[in-house]
Parts: C-alpha cells; sequence; structure tokens
C-alpha cells in the first residue's frame, strides 16, 4: 500500500514533465509577443526589444525551458512577466477562491446527487424516479453559462435575495488569513460576515455543481439498481434488516465505487473548469487568473497555473484510488 | 395433517404482472410443515420452488411479483396480510432462509462477524460481549474452526463451504423455527454438499428447527427429508412421506423423476429423461400442465384441471388416472 502510493506520487514526475513539456509549447504558439502587450500598441520597436532581451524571450527554446523547469525543480513556480512578482505569493488568493468554490460546490454536487441517485434506484420507476432523473438529464444539458445568468436574473435582480457578484461585502472586508473566506470570517469571529461569504457562495456554487450533481445523480442510481438486485441484498432483508439500511449500508457501501471515480474526475474538472462561472459570477479564482494571464501573453503564470492544477488533479485521482482500498477489502495494489 | 404443523400455505398464488398481463408462477398450491419436520420440495427450475420461499418471506420482488391469493399460517398468523414492520421481526428471528449462491449471498464489503452479529443485534437487545459471543458459538455450532479469527475475515477470504456454514450460522442464530433451504448444496461439490446435508440434519435435529428443503436432487431429499411435495409448473402435483413416494410414486411426472436418477447398479446406454421441456410459465391456461409430456395423457387432460387426489396414507397426486381411488382432499 505504502509502496503502491510511492510509486504513484513518483509516477507524477514524468507526467507532469511532459505536460509542462506540452503547455510550454502550445502557449508560444499563440501570436503575439509578450513585450508588445504589456508595452502597449504605441511602444517603439527599441523598447519592445529591450524587453524581450530583458525577459529572455530571445533565448533558445531549450534555454527557456531548462531555466523554467530548473526553477521548478527548485519549487520556484517563476515570476510573472506582467507583475514581476513571484507567482508563487501571487497565486495562492485565487487558488483559494477556486477552491472554496469548488469545495462547497462539490459538497452540494455529492449530497444531493448521491441522495438522489439513491432513492431513484431504492424506488425505481416511481415519480420520484422519473422527475429526478429528468431533472438531472436536464442538468447536463444546460450551458452553465445561461444557468449562471438565469440564476442572476432570478435571485438577484428580480427578487434581490442574493448577491450576484464577489465572495463577500466589500464595504467592511475581514482580515485574509488564509484566503478561504470561509475560515477567515470565523478566525476573525464576525459571524456577519460568515453569513455574508456564504450567501455570496449560493449562487455561483449551484451553478457549478449543477452538472456534477446530474452525473453523480445518473451514476449512483444505475450502480445502486446493479448492487440491489445482487444476492446479498436479498440476504440481508431476509435477516429483518430495515429496507434504510440495506439500502444505505449494505447497500451504498458496494454501489460507491464508480460513484467515487467520477466525483475524483468532476473534482479535477471543477478546479479548471470553473472559468465560466468565475467569469460570470465575478469570483477571483484561478481559472480567471489564467484566463487574464493568457491574453497578457504572461506564459510563466499559464504554465505554472495549469501545472498546479494538473498536479490537485492527478492528487484527488490518486486519494480516489486509495480510498478503493478502504472500502473494498478484495482490491489489492502491488 | 398430522402433528402440529409450523406453517401452513393455503391455497398460495403468486404472479408477476409483465406487458403480456398476469403470469402466475405459483397457482392455487397447499403444503404444511410440522414443527422439527424436514419436507422436501422438488422440482425442475422454474417450477416455482423459489417464489414460494420468497413468498413466505414476504420478499417477492415487488413490483413485478404480488402474493394474489391464498393464505401463510405461521403458527396460526396470516403472513400475507403481515405489516411490514412484523415481517421484520419474523424475518431471520422465526423464519429464515439461506440460499443456493453461498460465493454471492454474503456482503463481499463486510466481516462475517459484521453479518452475523448484525443478525443478532436485529433481534436482540443484548450487549456487545454478548453478541459477539453468541457469534462465537454459533461459528462453532456449524462446524467452522477458528471462530474467533473468522470474525474478523471477509466472505473472499473462505471457500464456498465455510461460506455455506457462515450461511447457516446466520440463519440458526437467533434460533428460528423454520428454517427455508432454496438449494443449499446446489454450488457445492459433492463432498461438501454431504458435509452441509450432514450439518442441517444435526441442526434439525439438536434445535428442532423445521426444515424446508428446496432442491431439484431427488438424492438430497432422499437423504434428508420426511416428507416430499413435488412441485410442476407452480402446482403441487405430488405429495407424501419419503418412503411411499420412493416406492411407489404416482404421479407420472414424479414416476419420471425417480427413474431420471441414475441407477449404479444398472448399464444402460442412455439415462433416462422426461421428454419435452417445463412450460413456461403462464402458457397452460387449462388442463393438466403436464398433459403434454406426459404418456399416459388422454383427452380430459387437456381440457379439465385435476384436483389433488388422495391416494393413500398421507399422500396426494393430482392426476386423473388416481380420481377413483381416493376422491377429492380438499
Amino acid at each position: 500500500m505504502l509502496t503502491y502510493t510511492i510509486r504513484r506520487l513518483l509516477m507524477l514526475i514524468p507526467v507532469l514533465f511532459g505536460m509542462t513539456f506540452v503547455v510550454f509549447f502550445i502557449i508560444r504558439a499563440i501570436p503575439g509577443d509578450p513585450a508588445q502587450v504589456i508595452l502597449g500598441q504605441q511602444a517603439t520597436k527599441e523598447a519592445v526589444a529591450q524587453l524581450t532581451e530583458k525577459l529572455g524571450l530571445n533565448d533558445p527554446w531549450y534555454v527557456q525551458f531548462f531555466h523554467y523547469v530548473k526553477g521548478l525543480l527548485s519549487g520556484d513556480l517563476g515570476e510573472s512577466l506582467r507583475s514581476s512578482a513571484p507567482i508563487k505569493d501571487e497565486i495562492w488568493p485565487y487558488l483559494a477562491a477556486t477552491l472554496e468554490l469548488s469545495l462547497v460546490a462539490m459538497f452540494i454536487a455529492i449530497f444531493i446527487g448521491v441522495n438522489a441517485g439513491i432513492i431513484s434506484a431504492w424506488f425505481q420507476n416511481s415519480w420520484f424516479d422519473y422527475v429526478a432523473m429528468i431533472l438531472a438529464l436536464i442538468g447536463i444539458s444546460i450551458p452553465v453559462f445561461w444557468l449562471g445568468l438565469m440564476e442572476q436574473w432570478a435571485f438577484s435582480l428580480e427578487l434581490g435575495w442574493l448577491p450576484s457578484t464577489g465572495r463577500e461585502n466589500v464595504r467592511d472586508p475581514v482580515e485574509v488569513v488564509t484566503n478561504l473566506y470561509l475560515i477567515d470570517t470565523l478566525i476573525a469571529g464576525r459571524f456577519d460576515q460568515f453569513g455574508e461569504v456564504i450567501r455570496h457562495l449560493i449562487l455561483p456554487s449551484l451553478a457549478l455543481a449543477t452538472i456534477p450533481m446530474a452525473i453523480i445523480a445518473r451514476i449512483t442510481r444505475s450502480s445502486m439498481l446493479e448492487v440491489m438486485r445482487s444476492d446479498y441484498i436479498r440476504t440481508a432483508r431476509a435477516k429483518g434488516m430495515r429496507m434504510f439500511f440495506v439500502v444505505y449500508k449494505h447497500s451504498l457501501k458496494n454501489a460507491v465505487i464508480p460513484v467515487l471515480t467520477v466525483i475524483g474526475l468532476q473534482v479535477g474538472l471543477l478546479l479548471g473548469g470553473a472559468i465560466l462561472t468565475e467569469t460570470i459570477f465575478g469570483w477571483p479564482g484561478i481559472g480567471r487568473y489564467i484566463y487574464e494571464a493568457i491574453g497578457f501573453r504572461d506564459y510563466p503564470v499559464i504554465q505554472s497555473g495549469i501545472l498546479i492544477i494538473a498536479t490537485i488533479f492527478i492528487l484527488i485521482n490518486l486519494i480516489v484510488d486509495l480510498l478503493y482500498v478502504a472500502i473494498d477489502p478484495r482490491i489489492k495494489y502491488n | 395433517m398430522s402433528g402440529e404443523s409450523v406453517l401452513e400455505v393455503k391455497n398460495l398464488r403468486t404472479s408477476f404482472f409483465t406487458d403480456d398481463g398476469e403470469v402466475a408462477a405459483v397457482d392455487d398450491i397447499d403444503f404444511y410443515i410440522n414443527k422439527g419436520e424436514i419436507l422436501g420440495v422438488v422440482g425442475e427450475s422454474g417450477c416455482g420452488k423459489s417464489v414460494t420461499s420468497l413468498s413466505i418471506m414476504g420478499l417477492v420482488p415487488s413490483p413485478p411479483g404480488k402474493i394474489v391469493g391464498g393464505e401463510i399460517l405461521y403458527k396460526g398468523e396470516d403472513l400475507t396480510k403481515a405489516s411490514e414492520k412484523r415481517m421484520r421481526q419474523i424475518r431471520g428471528n422465526d423464519i429464515t432462509m439461506i440460499f443456493q449462491e453461498p460465493m454471492t449471498s454474503l456482503n463481499p464489503l463486510f466481516t462475517i462477524g459484521n453479518q452475523i452479529m448484525e443478525t443478532i443485534r436485529l433481534h436482540n437487545k443484548w450487549n456487545k460481549q454478548q453478541v459477539k459471543e453468541r457469534a462465537i458459538e454459533i461459528l462453532q455450532m456449524v462446524g467452522l474452526p477458528r471462530a474467533e479469527e473468522l470474525l474478523n475475515e471477509y466472505p473472499h477470504q473462505l471457500s464456498g463451504g465455510m461460506r455455506q456454514r457462515v450461511m447457516i450460522a446466520m440463519a440458526m442464530v437467533c434460533n428460528p423455527q423454520l428454517l427455508i433451504a432454496d438449494e443449499p448444496t446446489t454450488a457445492l461439490d459433492v463432498t461438501i454438499q454431504a458435509q452441509i446435508l450432514k450439518l442441517m440434519k444435526k441442526l434439525n435435529h439438536d434445535y428442532q428447527t423445521a426444515i424446508m428443503m428446496i432442491t431439484h436432487d431427488l438424492g438430497v431429499v432422499a437423504e434428508v427429508c420426511q416428507r416430499v411435495v413435488v412441485m410442476y409448473a407452480g402446482k403441487v402435483v405430488e405429495e407424501g412421506d419419503i418412503a411411499t413416494i420412493y416406492k411407489s410414486p404416482k404421479h407420472p411426472y414424479t414416476v419420471g423423476l425417480i427413474k431420471s436418477v441414475p441407477d449404479m447398479r444398472k448399464k444402460v446406454d442412455r439415462l433416462y429423461s422426461i421428454p419435452g421441456n417445463v412450460p413456461k410459465p403462464g402458457s397452460i391456461k387449462e388442463g393438466c400442465r403436464f398433459a403434454a409430456r406426459c404418456e399416459h395423457a388422454f383427452d380430459r387432460c387437456f381440457t379439465e384441471t385435476p384436483e389433488l387426489y388422495q391416494t393413500g396414507e398421507g399422500q396426494k397426486v393430482r392426476c386423473f388416472l388416481y380420481e377413483q381411488q381416493g376422491g377429492v382432499s380438499k
């Protein structure tokens, strides 16, 4: 088990190296010159040439790549071309914002999705099953940007219940410690602001949760249906067990592995794929950070941002693989 | 009926409602099981044996299945009318069940101990220590070695025979009145089969638990049962005590079944088998269901359904050939 974990972590190295390599070339294939973008349209040719030289963009690609990877190996994510600040310091607030949003969205998606799937399977072909599965189908099909705009229109503009953008009440901010505002407000003992942060989280996290929730509900249902037909479920019922425990104890544990796989993949997608949601809801997350960096041809920021998302994605899926072992005694890695 | 019955099934009819309409998997069957008795229920696949047992347990998959008529009397209480809550008290405590497939009948993700102790806790308010002691005791009772270690092992670490013993332990742990065994030895190899049958006989003898032994194997019936009910296509076709049925089987189907057991003392070119196949449930609307495969069938067999006729002490046959002898038993 431990050797397996170590081996998987070692496998991260070639994967991340390969990915860094690909990203490195793709972003350099985008037309546009960072120096030109930084200095603006009116800049003189000499100034652009000078800045290009200063940023090291005249070096051959392998020298640039070597410098970048060398930095990475010593834990240096590079510096932003635009702000000259170390990316390591600059990226955390954005990453924290995305983490907070994704975790809340994922919590909603898992809680509702898994339970809807279970109940649909339990009462197969009931009205609940039909309604839940139609909603799930709609949820998968709805474009997130449209859903986000509709939420803002309904709950902010028309009803005025919830704020449409931002992370907190900006007129009365709380001191930033971790950049996870749910935690920061609690550290500061500001429960009013804690409530505000939750109010700001509701609309974007619901928009973000919709697709994973629908996918999780559908996969849970089909997995549960298969398990509930098996012999050991009949055994559990023949013992005189309540259907609730038959479903939530004996069936769910057996049905959960495919669900976990999907959850792992969806969490990864949320981290990188939240750009649309973040843009609509003015959420200062890592998706927007990278998106803006692309506009400025800020090569190091794009590279390191994608690298971080990919690392988290791979780690989450490693955790999922390790959870399999915790759940199913028959699964052994070696 | 002789002695005191623990279970009495009267005119039971269990149907499955499909797109093609109602299909009666069990059609108007009657039988009883006495206290401490081992009753064999014999028949080919699809004759309604398993549906009968699931009906007794109240576990017929619904929809599409449903008990549409009759009574199942457990010590006088009609289980077809019992609430789900009452049925939960009975299942696993008064009436228990073991299944054909020991390999898949235990939950692969929970330890043996967890699954046995769960049954005990469902029906008793004991403390942790008592529950654990009882679990160890029952595992020893069904002849499993290393009982204490077994509690922490998972089903996949056990052989098929051991798993069936665990299933029997789970079924016996609350001292039930009736154990329904649905083909308990079919999936096991022959030496293990013999051990399991011996164990069930011993438990029946020691604890006076009645056993309803569902099987298609006449060898099993001869080995352990005192009385036997022969089913064909959802109906009981013959019933009687084991000696009578083996010595003088009456119904052509029973005769055929016994004839198809290979005799080791005779050399034959081809083993006997009853011609034809079991009809699809619900496909025969009128007449005797065995008529199409019966060598004695005459016109009346295809138009009228025979009753169960009493032919001797405790023997009943559903066949017009014996109408004169006994008259209707019901």
